[in-house]
């Protein structure tokens, strides 16, 4: 027994290789896989297309595992214990391993092979070339992942379409009113679903290019894009041709220890048939690698089946099913305009909860699902509605990460002996929340209810977090560094709080960052209102409110280039920067640069950067509001706003979005009736869409949102904090934030407006305002012992006719 | 031992540095919130940018630091030594206040790594 061979080299033979060499078999492990990587995590599969490299979703090949890629298996000789592959070599093997997955299942309609499947990051890749050209894409099936590819399109571009043959989408997770809900939602998001309505044809163009999907009763969805997601297919090819028992509907047939009708060959994974169920969720797959591994090793473990229970977050929506999907009674709660619905099953005595299920908020899915075949915590009807379930208390035998199969009392007993105290922690020491991570923010809950204290301080000088630190100096009324410090923390402070308590300051005094103490707590950029450079020298970047500037403020900036020597490039914020400049050259430029007119742009600041916009109603033919003038309005509203990151944002005059506005923070576009304002975008290391806060505001209303989204940001965000990542820690997210900004549910709008309205009054350019203070200026130095001395460790070469930073070897 | 006299004391913000250029070698000096002086090359050897002077002043574990302005690396203003990476240190400097005068030596106090 000391040489296993795996087939198919996918999430299952990973959990059971690296369960065999975690428990140190002695043996040799050999992987032989088709696809060119080892397995990869095939569950966030639809991150690539966002940016996660394949690198990020590729397992480690645990040590001592042997691998063949790019290695397809052709057969089984049984008699001599050898598989058979495709490069005419072979495999010997004393105990086999099939972990070959499953297909997705194409039919067979006219036109298939022109169609897609989404599986692997090869089917990916050719999705996103088609994409490139195409204008709308059609998912065939409306399941979990047809849903998940529909909006894979829907990011790369497309108007997606979904066709679902049963009367409702995922008919296996959700019951009919549920799937009602579901569609609204999906709708509202631009999608078009056509339920009921099965496939006649894949028409195609002379070329082989692709133009629609026709239906049975002979209507056309247009798409040059046409994918597959209509279920999958056990891989049992192997297995039938080598005559191990397989199902009538395919699936190779195991026993509760996964062995096959061979005794020497186990099937693991979607390709197994156990109990008369073929499993397609990681999380029975996992549980059927750890069995198999350890009757490899000799033990007694058995697969008795798995919960089938899902939750998933797409487009926005939440959907989960847990446990039974009927009973003898059920509660339901509809709320058609909310998007909410939520069912649970109980038996015919009311006493035990048998199942759920949750369209819009499934909240109940992660307070209920570990209560499902026991008594009911409370009464049915209280238990629906959202946040009732979160006090409960688990029994430790309930199942917590059903991906990992993790009980409470795992988690439990990992807090309290082994002294795990963040969510990464109890990933680290139990596996839970590591696969799909819809478990997390039971994780979260078990941490807070088990006393642990999760660490907010800000640093080692205080114990407070921003938002703390924020609430504190504004209702104290504190006005400096020194102050705060000497009575709520300890030390001297550092390169983290310092500029943190600077921001808030800034936030609630708009005094200048460079007054009195306030200089000293200053990162560089903001100590000399520019950004530092590589070489020490500094970037200069006036404002250009909305990206507008007149010819002659243009020859200004380039005679300044010019007259400075200045590295000079357009931006990708709309604007232009000067590069290169010593701190001592600072003054003369802004000198200049103010003359003119221009202001500081904050590029250096924690604070807004840009309001870009496009040519907008003025000149362009589709324009349907004047966004360049909202752009320049917003930007001169909210200039020097200092925040806990920097916030940029962008107007578009249309739908069509030339201005990008739905990658910002802060975000419009306009309608004939007026604007749309979304918020939580960025670009950068994780890019995001914004999402829709509010629809059709008129320009009032549009301005008066803003001022109290970005004040309510500066409030409560935490240090470094984008929007994004700000909203997405909300308690109940965007709907929590449209309750407190638009419907007053906290009562603090009256403050919120008050505050920004003090920031708009008070603003004062901070490069003027450094002009015309000698004492400020006397700091723009290389050498306080020599101010005329430029630094002479700056070298500058020359590349394209403009310099360069030269460092020293 | 030969002193240079640099600024006035009072020219010194506390809790900020400055760089004085001393015999051709540049010289971070950064006065603290007690009102204790510190003297540093201003060379950052993570970046090979000189800029030291420019970092944000604090102190870690009641020790005081200066943090690079560029990549943030932590060094002690004491002994020259980075905190974050104790395989790197800065060349450490005299410095004194004398007659409401800051004077510097750029005989080297501590080498790097002693
Ligand atoms: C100059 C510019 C690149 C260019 O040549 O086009 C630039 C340059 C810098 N970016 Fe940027 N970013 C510039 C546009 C962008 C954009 C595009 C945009 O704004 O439309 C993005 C993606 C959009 C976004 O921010 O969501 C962008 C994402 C970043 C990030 C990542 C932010 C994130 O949330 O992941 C950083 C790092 C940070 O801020 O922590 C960054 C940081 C920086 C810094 C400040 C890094 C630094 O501290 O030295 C760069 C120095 C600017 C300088 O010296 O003047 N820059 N940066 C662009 C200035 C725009 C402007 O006019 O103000
Ligand atoms: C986009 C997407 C999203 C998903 N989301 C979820 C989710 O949220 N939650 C969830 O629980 N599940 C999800 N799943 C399902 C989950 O990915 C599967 O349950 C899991 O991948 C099954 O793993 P496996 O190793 O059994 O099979 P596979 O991942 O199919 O791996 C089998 C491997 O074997 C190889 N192979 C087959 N035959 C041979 C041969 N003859 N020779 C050599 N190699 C061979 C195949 O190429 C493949 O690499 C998702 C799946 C997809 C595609
Ligand atoms: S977003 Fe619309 S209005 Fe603006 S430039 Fe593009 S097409 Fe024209
Ligand atoms: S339930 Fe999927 S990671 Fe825990």
């Amino acid at each position: 027994m000391n040489r296993i061979v795996v087939v198919g080299y996918g999430p299952t033979a990973h959990r059971l290789v690296e369960t065999l060499t975690s428990r140190g078999f002695a043996g040799t492990v050999t992987v032989i896989g088709e696809e060119p990587r080892p397995a990869y995590d095939r569950v966030a599969l639809t991150s690539y297309l966002s940016g996660t490299t394949v690198e990020d979703l590729t397992y480690d090949v645990p040590a001592g595992v042997v691998t063949r890629l790019n290695t397809r298996v052709t057969g089984i000789d049984r008699d001599a214990r050898r598989v058979v592959l495709a490069d005419g070599g072979a495999e010997p093997y004393d105990v086999l391993v099939l972990a070959t997955g499953s297909a997705p299942f194409v039919p067979p309609v006219p036109g298939a092979e022109h169609a897609f499947v989404y599986r692997t990051i090869e089917d990916l890749d050719a999705i996103r070339v088609a994409a490139k050209d195409a204008v709308e894409g059609v998912v065939v099936g409306g399941g979990l992942l047809g849903l998940e590819a529909a909006d894979a399109l829907r990011a790369l571009g497309l108007k997606a379409h979904i066709v679902e043959m049963s009367p409702w989408l995922m008919p296996r997770q959700v019951d009919e009113g549920g799937g009602s809900v579901l569609k609204s939602h999906i709708e509202g998001l631009g999608l078009s679903v056509h339920a009921g309505a099965g496939v006649q044809e894949i028409v195609a163009d002379d070329e082989g290019q692709v133009t629609g999907l026709r239906k049975p009763d002979g209507s056309l969805v247009q798409a040059q894009v046409v994918v597959f997601s209509a279920g999958i297919r056990p891989r049992d090819e192997l297995a039938r041709s080598s005559g191990l028992d397989v199902g009538p509907r395919g699936g190779i047939v195991v026993d509760s220890a996964m062995r096959t009708s061979d005794p020497s060959i186990y099937a693991i994974g979607e390709c197994a048939l156990s109990g008369g169920m073929v499993y397609g969720l990681v999380g029975p797959c996992n549980t059927m690698a750890e069995v198999a591994a350890d009757r490899i090793m000799g033990g007694s473990a058995a697969f008795e089946g798995a919960d089938l229970s899902t939750k998933l977050k797409l487009l926005g929506v939440e959907v989960a099913q847990f446990g039974a999907m009927e009973g003898a009674l059920d509660v339901t709660y509809m709320d058609p305009v909310g998007g909410v619905y939520k069912k649970l099953f109980i038996s015919d005595d009311a006493r035990t909860l048998l199942g759920g299920i949750c369209v819009g908020d499934a909240s109940p899915y992660t307070s209920l699902r570990p209560f499902v075949g026991k008594e009911l915590p409370a009464a049915p009807s209280d238990l629906l509605f959202s946040g009732a379930g979160a006090s409960l208390d688990l029994p430790d035998e309930a199942q917590v990460c059903s991906c990992n199969n993790v009980c409470a009392g795992d988690i439990r007993s990992a807090i309290a002996d082994k002294g795990v105290t963040d969510v990464p922690g109890i990933k680290a020491c139990t596996r839970a929340g590591t696969t799909c991570g819809s478990c997390v923010p039971m994780l979260k809950q078990l941490l807070e209810k088990s006393g642990v204290e999760v660490s907010k301080a800000l640093c080692e000088h205080f114990t407070y977090s921003r938002a703390e630190l924020f609430d504190i100096v504004r209702v104290r009324g504190i006005t400096t560094f020194s102050e705060l410090i000497g009575q709520h923390g300890q030390g001297r402070g550092c390169d983290i709080c310092k500029p943190a308590v600077a921001s808030i300051l800034a936030s609630l005094h708009n005094g200048h960052v460079l007054e009195g103490e306030r200089a000293a707590l200053q990162d560089t950029n903001d100590a000399f209102l520019a950004n530092i450079q590589k070489n020490g020298t500094y970037s200069v970047v006036p404002r250009i409110p909305g990206g507008e500037i007149t010819p002659d403020k243009l020859i200004v900036i380039g005679e300044v280039a010019r007259d400075f020597g200045l590295y000079t490039k357009i931006t990708g914020g709309q604007r232009i920067d000067l590069f290169g400049a010593r701190v001592e050259q600072l003054p003369e430029i802004w000198r200049r640069l103010v003359d003119a007119g221009f202001e500081s742009g904050h590029a250096y600041g924690k604070a807004l950067r840009t309001v870009k916009s496009c040519v907008g109603s003025t000149w362009c033919r589709y324009g349907v509001q004047d966004s360049v003038g909202m752009a320049i309005g917003l930007e001169l509203r909210y200039r020097g706003l200092r925040s806990p990151h920097k916030l940029k944002s962008a107007v578009s005059g249309c739908a069509r979005e030339c201005a990008e506005a739905r990658s910002k923070d802060f975000g419009i576009i306009a309608t004939e009736q007026g604007w749309n304002l979304y918020v939580g975008g960025n670009g950068g290391f994780k890019p995001r869409h914004a999402d829709l806060l509010a629809t059709d505001l008129t320009t009032d209303e549009l301005i008066r949102t803003i001022d109290r989204f970005l004040m309510f940001y500066i409030r409560t965000a935490d240090r470094l904090q984008r929007t994004a990542t700000w909203i997405e820690s909300l308690d109940g997210g965007l709907d929590y934030l449209r309750e407190v900004i638009m419907n007053d549910s906290l009562g603090i709008c009256a403050d919120l407006d008050a505050q920004m309205n003090h920031h708009v009054a008070t603003y004062a350019d901070e490069w003027q305002a450094t002009l015309d203070d000698p004492e400020k200026l006397s700091r723009f130095v290389s050498f306080v012992n020599a101010p005329g001395v430029p630094d002479p460790s700056i070298v500058f070469g020359s590349e394209r006719g403009q310099i360069r930073p030269v460092m020293a070897p | 031992m030969s002193w240079t006299s640099i600024c006035a004391y009072d020219a010194l913000l506390p809790e900020r540095g400055v760089c004085a250029l001393v015999d051709g070698v540049q010289v971070a000096l950064f006065r603290t919130y007690e009102g204790e002086l510190y003297a540093l090359s201003n060379l950052d050897p993570f970046s090979g940018a000189y800029v030291l002077s420019r970092g944000i002043v604090g102190t870690r574990r009641g020790e005081p630091t200066v943090a690079s302005p560029l990549h943030k690396q932590v060094f002690s203003l004491v002994t020259g030594l980075c905190l974050d990476d104790e395989s790197v240190s800065v060349p450490v400097y005299a410095v004194r206040a004398e007659g409401g005068y800051v004077e510097v030596t750029v005989r080297q106090l501590v080498e790097a790594g002693v």
